[in-house]
This record gives C-alpha cells, sequence and structure tokens, in this order.
C-alpha cells in the first residue's frame, strides 16, 4: 500500500517512523476515537490507491496542544503514500481568513522574515537590515499565546492589537482578560468597537482591508490576489498601512507616503518567492501563486515536485515519529462530556463582522447535543442549563443535533455578548505552534438552579 | 533507508533549493470539427455546442436558460438555429457540434422562432428587470402585445414578491421558469436542493419543498440562484429595497472586484456601489476559483462595511484619539 519508491527516493526517517505507529492499530484506533476499525480501513485503502489525493484540513487539527504534530501525521501519511509533490494531490490547510497565509508570507510570524526567511539566519538578516537601514533584533519573537506568558511574568506590558479581538477570542477568557486589563498601555486598530477596544486606551479606527483599502491577499493556495477599494471609509477610519506610517513619523521615522503597491514593489525586492509579482501581472493572471521568482515565471500550481525529481533537488523530505497524545482537561466523572468549538455557516469568529448582517440561519449561541446526551440528562430543547469546565460556567440553551455522537459537544464563539464561549475553553497551547486547544475542552451540564 | 546524513536534514534556518516549476499533466486532444455557421466555414474543439461555434464566429445568439456553469437544460429555445437535415429548429447551447453541420442563424424562421418565444414570455411575465430580454425583443422586433392584455403579465402569473427574509426577495411574477436557479441549486452548483419545479402545465412555478417560506426550508442563503436569474425574479432585498424606494439607478453604480474577507478560499467579489454604498455584489463566472458562486456570508455578509446605525463602529469619529 506504501509507495516504496517514494519513499526511498525523497523520505528519511522512515524505519523509525514505523517503529513509532506499530502500536497503533486500528483496534486501538476504534477505541479511542468511537471510529469504526472498518471505517478507517476503508478511508485509509482509498486514500493510498487513489491516483491523485489530497488532505485538506482546518482548526479540528491545529487547534490542540499537538497542532503540530497532529499536522505532522498528516505529512507522513503524504509522504508513506506518495501523495505530495504531484499534480491533484498534496496537503492543503484551509485558511479561515482571506489573509491568514499572506499574514505569514509577510513575516507576521515569530521567527520569520518575509517570504518565510528565517530571522536567525545571519545572512538574510542582513539583507533586510540593508534596505531597511537599521538593526532587527537576532533573535525569534513571542507568538500569541507566548505574549500571554509574557504578560503573566511581566515581561510584557505594552501592546498593540491589530484587527484583532483577543479579548473574545482568546481560551480562557477570564484569565485573556485579566491579563490584558493589567498591561501598561493597550492600543486598538479595528473596525468596531470590539470587546478588546472597549479595555483599551488608545482606539485607532480602521477601513475594512478588502473594500475599503487596496492591497492584496493571499488565499489558501497560495494564490496571491489584489483587494481593492470600492468605497470611501467612514469618517475617522484610515488604512491601516497609513497608521503606521503616521505612528513611524510621530516617532522620528519618515518612510513617505503610505501606498500599497510602493510598499509591494519594495517587498518584492527582499522576498524572493514575490519577486515577479508586479500589480500587472497580478491584474492580468488574476493572482498569482508564490513562490513566483521572476516576472517570467508563472507561479507554481503545487509545491514539493522537486522531491520526485530524478536525481531529488534539496533535502529529503523527513517523517516525524510522533506519538499519540489525548487533550490536556482530560474527561472524569465530574467533567463528562468532550465540547468542542467552531464556526456555523452564516458566522464568523466573534461575530464583530456578521452580526451586523440579518441571517435567517441564524438562532445565537446553543450549546449543540447529541439528543442521546439531551435526555440522558433529562434536557428539553431550548433549555437554559450551566455549562461549565475547569475554569468557568455560562449558562446557554440547548439545541439537540443529531449530527453529534453521545459524548461530545458543540458550542461557537460567535455571540460573546450572549454567552462568553471561551470562559470554557482550555489555554494549553502547544509549545512548537503556540496555539491553544479550542477543540478539546471538557465539560458538564446541570440544570438550572441546581446546586 | 534512513539515511538521515546531515547534509539531507532540511534545516529550519536555510531556504530549500528551488526544483523544477510544476506542470499540469497533457490533456488529451481529440481532433477538432469543422461546421459550417452561416455559409462559412469553422472550425471548434471536439465537445464544442453549436452555440460555441457560433461564438467563434461573432455570431451574437441569444441566450436565456444557458449559462457557461451550467448544464443546459433546453427549456427557453431562444437560441433555436436552422440545422439543415434537421426537421425542427435545434437549441445551440446543448447540440453538440459534428462533423459537416451546417446552420442558419438568422433565417427567416429562426428569427419567427425566437420572436414567438419572446413575445409569449413577455405576454406572460413581467420582463421589466430583465434588460438582455428586453434587448432581444427590439433585436426581433416581438409586441408581446400582439398577445393582449397590453403586454401586462398574464393574471395566472400575476402576485406579490415574496418577501420572506432580509437577504432576497422572490418575484415569481417575473419568473420565464429557465431552471437556472434549480440548478444552481442542486448538483451544477450548491447542492442544497432546496428548490424545485412543483406543478405542470400553466401551474408549474419554482418552489420550496412544500411551498414552505425560505426560512423553514433548506435554503443556505448562498445566493447563488440571484447569481444565475436573467429576469430580476430572485433580487437581493436591497436592490428590491432601492428600486421600491425610487432609489436604484445603476447609472450611478460602479463595480470594484476585490477578494472575499470571510475565509481562505479567495472568492473574487464585485461590489457594486451606489452613492458610496455597497447595494448588491455578485462574482464573476469566469474565475477558476469558484466560477461565480458564493456563499452566505461572501454574498451578504458585506453590511458591516459603513455600518454605523446601532453598531458598534465608531463612524463618526467621537472616540478617535487621533
Amino acid at each position: 500500500m506504501e509507495n516504496r519508491f517514494f519513499i526511498e527516493h525523497a523520505t528519511s526517517g522512515f524505519d523509525a517512523y514505523c517503529d513509532a505507529v506499530s502500536d497503533f492499530t486500528l483496534e486501538y484506533a476504534e477505541r479511542e476515537t468511537g471510529v469504526p476499525r472498518e471505517a478507517i480501513r476503508d478511508l485509509a485503502h482509498s486514500y493510498a490507491k487513489a491516483s491523485t489525493a489530497q488532505l485538506c484540513w482546518t482548526l479540528g487539527i491545529t487547534e490542540h496542544h499537538n497542532a503540530v504534530d497532529n499536522v505532522r501525521a498528516l505529512i507522513n501519511l503524504a509522504l508513506l503514500t506518495g501523495h505530495v509533490g504531484r499534480y491533484g494531490s498534496g496537503l492543503c490547510p484551509l485558511r479561515g481568513q482571506n489573509n491568514v497565509q499572506g499574514g505569514g508570507d509577510m513575516g507576521a510570524l515569530p521567527d520569520r522574515l518575509t517570504g518565510f526567511q528565517h530571522l536567525e539566519n545571519d545572512e538574510l538578516r542582513a539583507k533586510f537590515e540593508a534596505a531597511w537601514n537599521c538593526k532587527i533584533p537576532p533573535r525569534r519573537g513571542w507568538h500569541l499565546s507566548g505574549m500571554f506568558d509574557a504578560m503573566e511574568r511581566g515581561d510584557l506590558t505594552t501592546l498593540y492589537v491589530l484587527g484583532e479581538n483577543p479579548v473574545s477570542s482568546e481560551a480562557d477568557k477570564n484569565r485573556a482578560l485579566r491579563l490584558m486589563e493589567g498591561l501598561d498601555f493597550l492600543v486598538v486598530q479595528d473596525l468596531f468597537l470590539t470587546q478588546t477596544a472597549e479595555i483599551a486606551d488608545l482606539v485607532l479606527p480602521a477601513q475594512a482591508g478588502w473594500a475599503e483599502s487596496e492591497g492584496t491577499v493571499t488565499s489558501s493556495e497560495r494564490k496571491v490576489q489584489r483587494v481593492r477599494r470600492a468605497v470611501q471609509p467612514p469618517p475617522g477610519a484610515r488604512d491601516d498601512m497609513r497608521i503606521i506610517f503616521d505612528l513611524a513619523k510621530r516617532l522620528g521615522h519618515d518612510w513617505g507616503e503610505a501606498d500599497a503597491r510602493t510598499l509591494w514593489d519594495e517587498l518584492r525586492t527582499l522576498s524572493p518567492m514575490h519577486a515577479g509579482m508586479s500589480y500587472e501581472r497580478l491584474e492580468k493572471l488574476d493572482g498569482i501563486r508564490w513562490p513566483c521568482y521572476d516576472e517570467s515565471h508563472p507561479g507554481e500550481l503545487f509545491l514539493h515536485g522537486r522531491l520526485w525529481a530524478r536525481p531529488r533537488v534539496g533535502p529529503r523530505a523527513p517523517f516525524a515519529a510522533i506519538e499519540h497524545r489525548p487533550p490536556v482537561d482530560a474527561l472524569d466523572e465530574e467533567f463528562p462530556i468532550r465540547l468542542t468549538t467552531g464556526r456555523r455557516l452564516d458566522s464568523y469568529n466573534t461575530g464583530v463582522q456578521t452580526g451586523l448582517y440579518s441571517s435567517p440561519l441564524r438562532w445565537g449561541e446553543t450549546l449543540d447535543l447529541s439528543p442521546e446526551d439531551g435526555e440522558r440528562h433529562g434536557l428539553d430543547e431550548f433549555e437554559e442549563v450551566i455549562v461549565s469546565s475547569r475554569r468557568g460556567s455560562v449558562v446557554a440553551p440547548v439545541r439537540f443535533d443529531p449530527g453529534l455522537r453521545p459524548g461530545l459537544a458543540f458550542m461557537t464563539t460567535h455571540f460573546p455578548d450572549q454567552v462568553d464561549t471561551n470562559k470554557l475553553t482550555i489555554d494549553a497551547v502547544d509549545p512548537k505552534s503556540g496555539t491553544a486547544e479550542f477543540k478539546a475542552t471538557a465539560i458538564r451540564i446541570d440544570k438550572m438552579g441546581s446546586p | 533507508m534512513s539515511d538521515q546524513s546531515s547534509a539531507d536534514a532540511p534545516s529550519l534556518t536555510i531556504p530549500i533549493p528551488r526544483g523544477p516549476v510544476p506542470k499540469a499533466p497533457a490533456r488529451k486532444v481529440r481532433p477538432p470539427v469543422e461546421v459550417t455557421v452561416d455559409g462559412t466555414s469553422v472550425t471548434v474543439p471536439d465537445g464544442s455546442t453549436l452555440l460555441d461555434a457560433c461564438r467563434q464566429r461573432g455570431v451574437d445568439t441569444p441566450t436565456l436558460c444557458y449559462l457557461e456553469t451550467l448544464e443546459p437544460v433546453n427549456v427557453c429555445r431562444v437560441c433555436v438555429v436552422e440545422l439543415e437535415g434537421s426537421r425542427t429548429l435545434v437549441p445551440a447551447c446543448s447540440r453538440k457540434a459534428e462533423p459537416g453541420m451546417s446552420i442558419r442563424t438568422d433565417s427567416e424562421r429562426v428569427r419567427l422562432s425566437r420572436r414567438m418565444v419572446l413575445e409569449f414570455l413577455a405576454s406572460s411575465t413581467d420582463v421589466s428587470t430583465a434588460p438582455e430580454l428586453q434587448d432581444y425583443m427590439e433585436r426581433y422586433g416581438a409586441d408581446s402585445e400582439r398577445y393582449g392584455d397590453d403586454g401586462r403579465p398574464a393574471a395566472s402569473q400575476a402576485q406579490p414578491p415574496k418577501i420572506d427574509n432580509d437577504l432576497y426577495i422572490r418575484d415569481y411574477s417575473k419568473c420565464i421558469l429557465c431552471y437556472k436557479c434549480v440548478e444552481a441549486c442542486g448538483v451544477d452548483a450548491q447542492n442544497t436542493f432546496a428548490i424545485a419545479v412543483a406543478g405542470r402545465g400553466f401551474d408549474a412555478k419554482i418552489a420550496t419543498e412544500f411551498d414552505v417560506p425560505l426560512p423553514d426550508s433548506a435554503c443556505v442563503y448562498c445566493g447563488n440562484c440571484i447569481g444565475v436569474c436573467p429576469t430580476g425574479a430572485l433580487m437581493f432585498k436591497s436592490e428590491h429595497d432601492l428600486r421600491e424606494s425610487g432609489e436604484w439607478d445603476e447609472s450611478k453604480q460602479q463595480t470594484t472586484d476585490t477578494i472575499c474577507p470571510y475565509c481562505g478560499v479567495g472568492c473574487t467579489l464585485t461590489l457594486h456601489t451606489q452613492d458610496n454604498q455597497i447595494v448588491k455584489t455578485s462574482s464573476p463566472m469566469d474565475q477558476e476559483v469558484t466560477s461565480g458562486n458564493l456563499c452566505i456570508k461572501g454574498r451578504f455578509g458585506w453590511q458591516f462595511v459603513g455600518a454605523s446605525k446601532g453598531s458598534k463602529a465608531f463612524a463618526d469619529g467621537e472616540s478617535t484619539e487621533d
């Protein structure tokens, strides 16, 4: 079933990987996951035998304390079967916003400069220092959850938040709120007066990046696409870039006129993978996938084709020998139900944007339970209950969803003004990615008025 | 195996070398097909329709129920052409081009048939928000008043618009039963199957299951039906309201292509604006990402832009500590 040629030709660490997974039999997997062994086997066979196959995932894989291990486990499958680096095969994290990919590409990561160039590589850093005429600290910074730990230690006392609502969106909301309220100075730049903006010392009103500003975003398929201004922003709201330019000016650095295209052209001189993406070409080709090294380069339809080249180009792709580690927030008699969080079709994150259109599909926040669990707890549908975790409690109406299996519950974070779901979630963090375990909270359900 | 020599191990800090530029595998190409359009020979790729051949020849052929992104359903018959050797006229949108076919696209028979189709449609339905259909009528000299009632929609069709949600309205007095919305709701795009044709003959109409209001139906409000409707029977509520109040003015509107903010798929959103307000959205059908299809958030979730009344926006600048 495995692709022997590919394993030999392009990978490393296969034997250690085999050892690591030898205990994970179908029986074991069925016991751990509740998924019938036949279903697991059929899917595995279909995937391995398919002429082309892709693995796509969202936060259900990554919002765990072992997020990187989960992704590595998927990569292992692709390496095992050779479903990578070929047309129609591959691995694709489906991004949750129009520019999650672009944010990382631009260097909004603790250890990377623009174009994934590593900050701790002296040569790469020197290139940016020469272009920007400044010194860049040679050590990686903190990711989001690292910042909260730094606030806890007192190492981080001033925070500048752009277009994010961490008071509502962070796991373990009580802790997040306490730490952010304890900051010496909090700046929030956003479209709306979010729960985070409400506790800020300074609020900078921003424009809607996709309808009131010019620029680019990068989609899940690495495609850089143009966003354009369709309407003039409301009075007082300014372009994100202009706010930052003006701030730099106040701090003694005149960067000139804030202009999306000028900035993009500067980026093209520093990031080889974006070098060929002129605005004209982005316009003409309706977006270009990175890497695109020069103006005659078409952009790349898929990545890692080098692994199939003969002879192979570049280093081997390593298998990861990983262990199975269950969620941090363990189920027990006191907290017997597994809560997972996510989105509903018509709403988005903390509801700041989607809350402003009237959706016939929206019913507000509910604790979604299997009908069996509802019966076990003696609940009527839409009855309000107390939902508690080891960190906090909220009150929410119950909704029965036959799509859920017994023991599994679902809530969103779309309606923080109605139900603060993140008072329940755990901020157990994956040490490799800094992602919190939003997808696995242990909860209990109590009837209203019970002690 | 497992030869993890240090030179082979990837490093996080050192960029991985470039490989070959990846290419999509070449598709099998069958020999092209030669047909004759109005006496001129046209060569089209295998699998093309007569409509494709007409377009390649530069012949502007009217269509109502046809769309590039949908399977042809052959119901409107406005695209018919005269095929040599065929007893009846044939629909250009679905008839595959075969070697040696010869068609006439502007013969008297074709013009008469198209004119009558348009007259029948316009005499039974309200075509006031169907600019393409009106253009066709002018081109073919169609006069719907020939069938009485001063060209008003037939009594059996007249009915008030169904307004049962805040996102879009359904005005079936404008429906020509082209099936496009049914196709877009079904296998050709959304696979939701919230609507179908109910009833037969003159009673045929587009309806939800048991004709329930949309909020009680399977509708997921992707609005892909609005995107394909050729007559304005399906319309953004925002457009409907502006038309009702007499404020809708296409001469004052602009369109701007941008990217939907809501997820990483990267659907192109065409924002239609009037007086610095977004009034509706669409998505170009020739866009490779979703071929013009959107979801509820992309289609309708733009109302936060410029929102200030009753929202937490600080649009008035009062809380601007600038």
